[in-house]
């Protein structure tokens, strides 16, 4: 188990104010100076070597993202960093609780991250939801500014950084990154192709860096506390502490900071109380927001909770936030739920997954209820096969994998009420000749 | 120049070129809907997916990947192959298949590609969504449930016609093409959309319902709306011209027309003149050909007589008047009958000499009174190109919207004189300088504007070697330029024929004319639509229209293109030169020539560059003229539906106007 020493997010909790007096209790913005004077590639390599991943879902390494920036931008193409707070994926709370208590480790982290890659700004995508979170954001980046950390000659470095802060209007597309591009640059939310990638071409066609807000917040703290002390917890590959959102059939449902790789069973047990109504209660579990395939209870038990342990068991870390469903859960209905939030967030630009997602939603529903064939969970499998892979960007597959995992864990129960409504047990109804 | 291998056989592609593009060098046809090669990529019909190694080992979207070294390119695949058909058959799931009502049948993309492509049932058991109409204007019918989102339209708007109409509103399944708030697509170049859609979600307004795209019969023709010379297909069903669909010509329209071109053709069977009149007792009476022709030669006007030609008319024409004439000992031709006398000493100094495609390469460009998107809309199309490679462009004139951004000097001549810093600034560092004179300033600026020729060295040879002729003159006219060519111009324009006050007038379907000076002369009109030129004609002899003789036209740069007979001319009408040639007979004079081909061959004896199609290159020599210019511009074109004879006749060309001109409202029956 984490010890308390050993947190990044000393106020999760928010039992002490958000406001930058208490930060600076908390020991953010401590000589931020002497963390720039380190050099901007020795800021990148200290983060490679951290081995942290990004937390956003697609945990590519964070050093490695930055070092694909342009070394020597030019004036009239500055670099930019865009910080991903729209966190919109059902089950996801983590940046929330690092917004709204601990709004300076973000901006800080902010200006080193930026420092490091080149970058002339930072522009924070909060989303339209968030709306008490973004009053604390645009009063903290505020009080940063007050106090000379930010803009011109930010923390006495020399180096001139702003950040903006952006609020969304509530469309979950836009947290992928091209689409948030397109709507900080005013237009619709809809991904752009890759290539270019957004370190080539990104905001406003500069070269552009979009990182997850936790994947910003930890970068001081790994600096001012070194790389080895972060790679010292979790798996190989799979480095660090991480806030893990447990929601659901669990007696505690929290936020809570822990060491990767913690097994699942731990983190239950030390955290949230257990699962309701005991182990043999649990019926599966989502272990990464609503995009990644369910597990079952079986295989997630003992599973380390990291991106390569969940990849195992056929499922993903995602954001960390854990879904748990225990048996009075109807998982069908449960997933057939996300479906219909796919639905409604899918953009529409491209075809599998405008097409796509309603077909799946609209078929779910109905085996919901049973009102359907045997014959058209197949379809459906292969529905999500034609979704999955031949969409611009990875809602089609976000869509489609939770699907999948239910067709894999859970065909006996989508048949049984199939038969169920078509009042056949095993053997289908004899029908009378004519 | 990336090497790829295309389902085993080796292509070389030009340096960032696409898969896609790669794919069709080897042959390999690539189903596409959102991907037009005029079009910036959108990559999200993905219809095009191939499987490329190295790479993810998925399909990618061969319109949006870039071909590279070594990439292996399999499009006959089982991958590709079930990517195909699953795109195809979410396109189909809701799209209605109302294809036996769907005007696109027969030439529908979706159609064609669900029978290569697609999987021939659907497993979609659902209901099918259903979109309403959306209102686009007198040129665009919408059935948007028919639309399957490729954004082609809403692309062909910002970029081509430079007009932000058009757009997606909701999202996901909800997502709708629309126009702003439903108002109309207000652009010029607007039916172009229509073409761009491979469904049937826009179709043509003026024609819903009128034709099946198999029941037509294709007529390869120049369209006469203007001067660019737009290559045009008269698709005609009968005795009747059903639509007019633009051909590809890179160096002239590219696969563009503007909604005159297309949407003008209604009013080829309305208001005819289909038989002869003659004027008796000031009113004009039906008459036989003898009866016409008689009263012409009663009129005994020896050799004064005089022929003004106009704005529609083909060169063969032309030349049959000029030769009818010169038998009777007469040279009182003109073709520019709105009265403008620039001087024509130099067909060079005419022309638009840096050719409409070279128009794309020019950096620093000056508009000296010309409202470029009236009067070339096509020239336009490509000032936009150019801007787009980052030229920087000034005008002189009434501000009007010409749908990019540019520098309005003012509307005085006298700027020619003494033009503003920012402009010699910019004339000083292009490579490709381009002035472009428009019919507004060609009388009072013509000779200010050739004084730039000089000092901006618009005429040079550029590195490469190759020359570069800067200096462009507008026309709006499709006849003017053959005319010039064939000697249709009197030194003080028309007013010189006044003065000699001929007693024998021809207008050769010459409607624009101020007919006040002609008091004196009896009128002969030979043409097609019963306009101002039939009204205060003395005898009207029915001719054919664009679509109903062979011609040759000559365009603004000097390109000489032949056009075929789409249809034959109503009633008693015939072809003008037939006209011609029989009054030649009654005359006394007989023409030499008794076929079209004979005529031609004629024409090309004494003006051999009419006698081959290709562009003309003129020699270069200005005319020399006083620089000094003063004065305001006006834009000879007060209305663009309403510029000639058959678009006033035509009910679309009057609708666009009243709409899109001026404003007003059509209420659409309830259904």
């Amino acid at each position: 188990m984490l010890q308390d020493k050993d947190r990044i997010f000393t106020n999760v909790y928010g039992f002490q104010p958000w406001n930058l007096s208490a930060s600076l209790k908390r020991g953010d913005w401590d000589n931020t100076k002497a963390l720039m004077a380190l050099g901007q590639d020795t800021i990148i390599d200290r983060i490679k070597a951290s081995g942290l991943r990004g937390r956003g879902g697609a945990g590519f390494p964070t050093g490695t993202k930055w070092s694909f920036m342009p070394k020597e931008p030019r004036p009239d193409r500055p670099n930019f960093l865009v910080i991903n707070a729209d966190e919109s994926e059902p089950g996801s709370c983590k940046d929330r609780e690092i917004i709204r208590h601990d709004p300076h480790k973000l901006i800080e982290g902010a200006l080193i991250a930026g420092y490091a890659m080149r970058a002339r700004a930072a522009y924070i995508y909060i989303r339209g939801e968030y709306i008490r979170e973004a009053e604390t954001l645009f009063a903290a980046v505020a009080e940063a500014y007050d106090k000379g950390l930010l803009g011109k000659n930010a923390c006495g470095s020399g180096y001139d950084f702003d950040v903006f802060v952006h609020r969304g209007a509530g469309a979950y597309i836009c947290g992928e990154e091209t689409a948030m591009l397109e709507s900080l640059e005013g237009k619709k939310g809809q991904p752009r192709l890759k290539p270019p990638f957004p370190a080539g071409a990104g905001l406003y066609g500069c070269p552009t860096t979009v990182n997850n807000v936790e994947s910003i917040a930890v970068v001081p703290t790994i600096l001012r506390r070194s790389p080895e002390w972060f790679a010292s917890f979790g798996a190989e590959n799979n480095k660090g502490t991480k806030l893990f959102q447990i929601s659901g059939h669990v007696e505690k449902p929290c936020v809570v900071e822990e060491a990767m790789s913690i097994p699942f069973r731990e983190l239950i047990e030390k955290h949230c109380g257990g699962i309701r109504g005991g182990w043999d209660n649990l019926l599966a579990v989502i272990p990464g927001g609503s995009s990644v395939p369910l597990v079952p209870a079986s295989q997630i038990m003992d599973c380390p909770m990291d991106f390569d342990g969940l990849r195992g068991v056929g499922s993903g870390l995602g954001t960390a936030a854990v879904i748990v469903m225990d048996k009075s859960t109807d998982v069908v209905r449960a997933i057939s739920r996300l479906s219909y939030f796919y639905k409604h967030e899918s953009c529409g630009q491209c075809t599998p997954c405008r097409e796509g997602t309603g077909w799946m939603w609209r078929v779910m529903e109905r085996l919901r209820t049973g009102d359907a064939d045997i014959s058209e969970i197949d379809t459906l499998q292969q529905v999500t096969k034609q979704v999955e892979g031949h969409t611009i960007c990875a809602l089609g597959d976000a869509a489609a994998w939770p699907i999948q995992g239910l067709i894999r864990h859970f065909r006996p129960e989508l048949e049984r009420r199939i038969n169920e409504r078509n009042g056949s047990s095993d053997a289908p109804m004899q029908e009378a000749a004519e | 120049m990336p090497k790829v291998k295309v389902d085993g056989i080796e292509v070389e592609v030009p340096q960032g070129a696409t898969v896609l593009q790669a794919c069709e060098a080897a042959g390999k046809e690539i189903p596409r809907f959102c991907y037009h090669e005029r079009l910036s990529i959108a990559g999200n019909c993905r219809m095009c997916l191939v499987e490329v190694k190295p790479g993810p080992p998925k399909p990618q979207a061969s319109c949006a990947l870039p071909a590279a070294d070594n990439q292996e390119i399999r499009t006959d695949s089982p991958m590709v192959k079930a990517a195909r058909e699953g795109v195809m058959e979410f396109l189909l799931i809701n799209h209605p298949l109302d294809c036996p009502i769907c005007d696109q049948g027969g030439e529908c993309d979706l159609q064609d590609q669900s029978v290569a492509y697609g999987k021939g049932h659907s497993r979609y058991t659902e209901n099918k969504r259903a979109v309403t109409e959306k209102y686009m204007g007198p040129i665009i019918k919408t059935v948007m449930t028919r639309c399957i989102q490729c954004t082609r339209c809403v692309r062909f708007g910002e970029e081509v016609a430079g007009v932000e109409d058009i757009g997606a509103i909701y999202r996901g399944e909800n997502m709708q093409i629309t126009t702003y708030l439903e108002s109309a697509f207000k652009s010029e170049l607007s039916g172009n959309a229509v073409d761009l859609c491979p469904v049937g979600a826009l179709t043509h307004k003026p024609v819903a319902f009128e034709y099946r795209p198999w029941e037509l019969r294709r007529n390869l023709s120049i369209d006469v709306m203007d001067a660019i010379g737009t290559n045009i297909r008269a698709d005609s069903r009968g005795r009747q011209v059903m639509r007019v669909l633009p051909r590809i010509n890179e160096d002239v329209n590219e696969e563009w027309a503007h909604d005159k071109t297309r949407y003008h053709v209604d009013g080829l069977v309305r208001r005819r003149l289909d038989r002869p009149f003659v004027r008796k007792g000031g009113k004009l009476v039906e008459a036989s050909w003898d009866e016409a022709f008689d009263a012409i030669a009663a009129v005994y006007a020896g050799s004064s007589v005089a022929a003004i030609a106009g704005d529609l008319l083909d060169a063969e024409t032309m030349y049959a008047a000029k030769a009818l004439l010169k038998g009777l000992g007469s040279d009182l031709i003109e073709s520019r009958q709105t009265g403008m006398d620039y001087d024509v000493s130099s067909l060079g100094a005419v022309a638009f000499n840096p050719t409409i495609a070279g128009v794309e390469d020019a950096d620093a460009i000056l508009l000296i009174g010309s409202n470029l998107r009236w009067e070339a809309p096509l020239v336009n199309t490509r000032v936009r190109k150019a801007i787009k490679k980052g030229a920087k462009v000034f005008a002189i004139g009434p501000e009007v919207d010409l749908t990019y951004k540019l520098e309005w000097l003012g509307n005085d001549l006298s700027l020619l004189g003494k033009l503003p810093d920012q402009v010699a600034q910019a004339f000083d560092g292009a490579k490709k300088p381009l002035v472009i004179v428009g019919p507004g300033a060609l009388g009072a600026g013509f000779g200010a504007a050739l004084a730039l020729v000089e000092p901006m060295k618009l005429i040079r040879t550029l590195d490469d070697g190759s020359a570069w002729n800067g200096f462009g003159v507008i026309h709006i006219a499709a006849a003017r330029m053959a005319a010039l060519m064939l000697g249709f111009a009197q030194k003080g324009g028309i007013a010189d024929i006044v003065a000699a006050k001929p007693k024998l007038t021809f207008f050769l379907g010459a409607d624009e004319v101020d007919f006040a000076g002609f008091d004196g002369s009896f009128k002969v009109f030979i043409g097609h639509h019963g306009d101002k030129g039939a009204h205060h004609a003395d005898v009207i002899l029915p001719a054919a229209t664009w679509a109903e003789k062979p011609g040759t036209y000559v365009n603004l740069e000097g390109r000489v293109q032949h056009a075929e007979r789409a249809v034959f001319a109503p009633g008693d009408a015939r072809e003008d030169w037939s006209i011609l040639r029989a009054l030649s007979d009654k005359l006394g004079r007989t023409l030499p020539f008794d076929s079209f081909d004979e005529l031609r061959a004629a024409m090309a004896a004494e003006v051999p560059e009419l006698g081959q199609e290709g562009l003309v290159s003129f020699a270069w020599k200005a005319p020399s003229l006083s620089a000094a210019a003063s004065g305001e511009v006006t834009y000879p074109i007060k209305d663009f539906y309403l510029t000639n004879a058959i678009c006033r006749a035509s009910p679309t060309m009057q609708r666009c106007s009243a709409e899109l001109l001026h404003g007003e409202e059509f209420a659409e029956a309830a259904e």
